[in-house]
């Protein structure tokens, strides 16, 4: 009989994990290190005048823009970030310099001792200044609008949210010859190494990324390691030593990339036999103070602008907008929660605003296959979304307890939240910018080491994608070695985000393996090198949003059981249940995780993470004020799977890891509105905020 | 300066030194134990968790001066035990491990409340480790790692 791939194993770096083995960037010792700390922008917005430098005891550097050999800015993608401030200054904490040497307490007081001289300019915090601006149509929006029977329209606004990986960021840097190595916390090994072959403007052979242990990330790892590897690169590179750059939590929190707040504003066509015939979306993202990524994230998102639905008719404009605030970037998403968030609240309030049931509003504008996506793509495979919506009413008991908790002043509510992700990069991406490659190699005793740059950040890709190599080649998984990525010895298979690690990453590594099986011969050595290459049905225009903006699409279903206390307002979240399609399992326990962990990270963002920036400096620094989930936050969770292979993915599997963040928040915030009888429109709805709807809301 | 004298993974060991020092830095820097970690550095995170005479205690907020005459074990020293090994098999089970970066202080926290309540409710389960913060698991599949080594070890604690 066939193995079936879902069955768990034992993760290959349980043992080193649960020993205290496993060796995170600050648990490396290179003899010799010196400590760099950075001083940073005192003002949020306006201009350096001068910076006096107290004199420095001998060991002690300073390094600034000016020792940048190369660029000075950060490869993202449209490099707008510098490495370091050289004039202008535009966010609170915004890098102007290192003070390098041996003695960390000595590093601080030289930096107590800068003493700064800047203008202030007025700082912005609002929408003027527009940093990219998208606009795409379906259908005839103008005509649906027209002919519209009733015409609904609601704003929603989502907060920040930080990533709060217990790890904080961090990289050692040292010199090999004309050489510099980087070790550090990271998703994206060739991020790195592109940005510093930029900053040192030297040679890809002369920047070595290698990545230990990474204790979380969740997207807050995908190009803020960027920045640092540059500014240590250029430190390294002046000072010819090693160097740990390393933060701790208040900075990390003060500083790193965070969840874009969004503010979403959503119009409706409705015509008289209750159907949705156009919705107009204008999506607003914060990006701080940098563009970075935001271009990206906002694609995602507008992408998503009609949810999981099939809607004729679609107007959606988005921009990023810059402010003097800390520069917003990737987590977990990726901009498909704010959307979510305000497509699922819209809907729901659109059912009651024409006094209809919300659920069945909701299946009744379901998408199908074959039905043209947002963006005029086709939804080619099977949609299980009917399956998956039943299931998940029946493991909740969710029409029984509707009804139970509408009778009486009970303050308990149920909520539902209907969701997919895009897997993979956003259209042509994994063909015109990636270009993944990867190589497996055997030695001549059969062992098989896997050889690209996907990162273990907790997720199990060491685990899975050795299974993957395992069951194709149809050898012990003990025959099968991931070593941690060192760029010296791998193939640049890309990033680790995006949820294209197991279908892309995995999906290559499959076909190497393949073709490694058709060679093999036992005792002897062989290499085997995977190309990525785009299915040919696939066409996306980028510049009109048209076309199929991801090959698959990954699906979900939650439910939440709330409860609101009468007096404190404090939200308590009873019970949860999730059905999710994600093609197939490649390790049914990794997924109970993923499961388990995005869930938590999507109802805190809906009702517990609060973070608050105010004259452009963030009010909750650490983990103390900025309050994520305990274990006495979390209720019991049920999570199914239902299978539905998806022909392009290593047998069968689809994207995971951000799929099931999504739902998280507009289920916890219907919940919500469900217990209290008010509308929810914005998140985190704090006591707070409950206190307020109670108060001054409606219904 | 002072000099100080401790049980660390059951060897007397002398700290010659500032004794404001904070005792994670003694241990991860001095005996090169790294398997504690600093995530927030100010005992709120609880990853650089230690068992301090068969208590857990974040030893960012312990200062060295503290340290003297107590028994004090780390991951590195109860990853010998019989205990420990119960744990571990547990972990593996439930599939209580991700980043890994809280792993060894929610080991330590299982030691620590299994040692003073050997058959704890699920709610002291997660009272038991709600000073520990774990980003990636959502924490069900600790307290399950939890309950399975509670089962699988009576006995031993």
């Amino acid at each position: 009989m066939e193995k079936d791939i879902s069955v768990s194993v034992n993760k290959i770096d349980n043992f080193e994990k649960i020993s205290g083995q496993a060796r995170y960037v600050n648990d490396i010792e290179i003899p010799g290190a010196l400590y760099a700390k950075t001083f940073r922008s005192p003002i949020v917005s306006g201009e350096i005048v001068s910076i006096k430098i107290p004199t420095l005891p001998q060991g002690y550097y300073i390094v600034d823009y000016r020792d940048v050999p190369g660029k000075n800015a950060v490869k993202i993608i449209k490099d707008d970030m510098p490495i370091f401030a050289e004039k202008t200054l535009r966010y609170y904490g915004e890098p102007i310099l290192l003070i390098i040497g041996p003695d960390k307490t000595i590093i601080q007081s030289l930096i107590n001792q800068i003493i700064i001289d800047t203008t202030l300019t007025e700082p912005i915090y609002d929408e003027r200044n527009i940093g990219v601006n998208y606009h795409y149509e379906k259908g005839n929006p103008q005509a649906s609008f027209a002919e519209a029977n009733r015409i609904i329209e609601y704003t929603y606004k989502t907060g920040y949210q930080e990533q709060a990986y217990i790890e904080p960021q961090g990289l050692i840097g040292y010199p090999e010859g004309d050489r510099i190595t980087l070790i550090g916390s990271m998703q994206c090994p060739y991020y790195i190494k592109n940005a510093v072959i930029l900053a040192l403007g030297c040679r890809p052979e002369q920047v070595r990324i290698i990545q230990p242990a990474v204790g979380g990330a969740f997207g807050g790892k995908e190009e803020f390691p960027s920045l640092l590897g540059c500014q240590l690169a250029v430190a390294v590179k002046k000072i010819q030593k090693p160097i740990r750059l390393i933060y701790e939590r208040e900075e990390d929190i003060e500083v790193t990339t965070k969840r874009h707040p969004s503010i979403i504003r959503m119009k409706a066509a409705v015509d008289k036999n209750n159907n949705i015939t156009a919705i107009a979306s204008d999506i607003r993202l914060d990006g701080g103070a940098y563009l970075g990524l935001s271009n990206v994230v906002l694609s995602r998102s507008m992408i998503a602008s009609t949810g999981a639905y099939t809607i004729p008719s679609v107007d959606c404009s988005g921009i990023v907008y810059l402010t003097n605030t800390v520069p917003t970037g990737a987590f977990r998403g990726f901009g498909a929660p704010q959307i979510f968030y305000a497509v699922e609240m819209f809907v729901n309030h659109i059912a009651k605003d024409l006094g209809i049931d919300p659920l069945e509003f909701k299946l009744k504008h379901l998408a199908k296959q074959g039905d043209l996506t947002s963006t005029s793509g086709t939804f080619r495979d099977p949609i299980l979304m009917n399956e998956l919506v039943k299931r998940a009413l029946v493991i909740s008991d969710y029409r029984q307890k509707c009804e139970k908790y509408q009778i009486g002043d009970t303050l308990r509510g149920m909520g539902i939240s209907l969701f997919f992700h895009g897997c993979g990069f956003t259209g042509s991406g994994e063909a015109t910018i990636i270009k993944a490659q990867v190589k497996l190699h055997k030695d001549e005793h059969d062992f098989v080491d896997i050889l690209i740059a996907a990162v273990d950040m907790g997720q199990g890709v060491r685990t899975t994608i050795s299974k993957i190599v395992a069951n194709t080649l149809d050898i012990p998984l003990e025959k099968v070695r991931f070593p941690y990525p060192d760029t010296d010895n791998i193939t640049d298979s890309g990033p680790t985000v995006a949820s294209r690690t197991i279908m892309i990453v995995g999906g290559l590594v499959d076909k190497a393996a393949q073709k490694m099986r058709k060679e093999w011969q036992s005792g002897k050595s062989a290499t085997v090198i995977e190309n990525y290459v785009q299915p040919d049905y696939i066409v996306w225009d980028e510049a009109t949003f048209h076309g199929d903006a991801y090959p698959a699409y990954s699906w979900g279903v939650n439910i939440v059981d709330v409860s609101v206390d009468k007096i404190t307002n404090q939200v308590t979240i009873e019970e949860a249940w999730s059905v999710y399609d994600l093609g197939k399992a490649i390790d049914n326990l990794i997924i109970k995780g993923q499961a388990e962990g995005g869930i938590t990270q999507g109802f805190a963002y809906g009702y517990l993470e609060n973070m608050e920036v105010k004259n452009g400096k963030v009010r909750q620094r650490n983990l103390t004020d900025y309050i994520i989930p305990t274990a006495l936050d979390v209720c019991k969770l049920t999570t199914e799977l239902i299978d539905n292979p998806y022909a392009g993915g290593p047998y069968g599997a689809k994207g995971a890891g951000e799929l099931t963040l999504i739902g998280g928040a507009p289920a916890v915030a219907m919940a919500i509105e469900n217990a209290i009888s008010r509308r929810v429109h914005n998140i985190p709805v704090t006591p707070e905020s409950i206190m307020e709807l109670i108060e001054y809301g409606n219904y | 300066m002072a000099i100080i004298k401790f049980t660390l993974n059951h060897k007397q060991v002398i700290v010659n030194g500032d004794p404001n020092r904070r005792l994670l830095d003694v241990i991860r820097n001095d005996f090169n134990l790294k398997g504690l970690k600093e995530g927030c550095g100010e005992g709120e995170c609880g990853a650089c968790a230690v068992l301090i005479n068969h208590q857990i205690v974040n030893s960012c907020l312990y200062v060295l001066a503290n340290a003297e005459g107590k028994d004090i074990v780390t991951i590195e020293g109860f990853a010998e035990t019989k205990r420990f090994a119960v744990i571990k098999s547990a972990f593996e089970t439930a599939g209580a491990v991700q980043c890994g970066f809280c792993t060894p202080g929610m080991i330590i926290a299982t030691e620590s409340l299994l040692n003073a309540n050997p058959h704890p409710s699920e709610a002291e389960i997660k009272i038991g480790l709600s000073g520990n913060l774990c980003r990636c698991t959502g924490y069900n599949m600790i307290v399950e790692a939890v309950q399975i080594a509670m089962k699988a070890g009576e006995g031993l604690w």
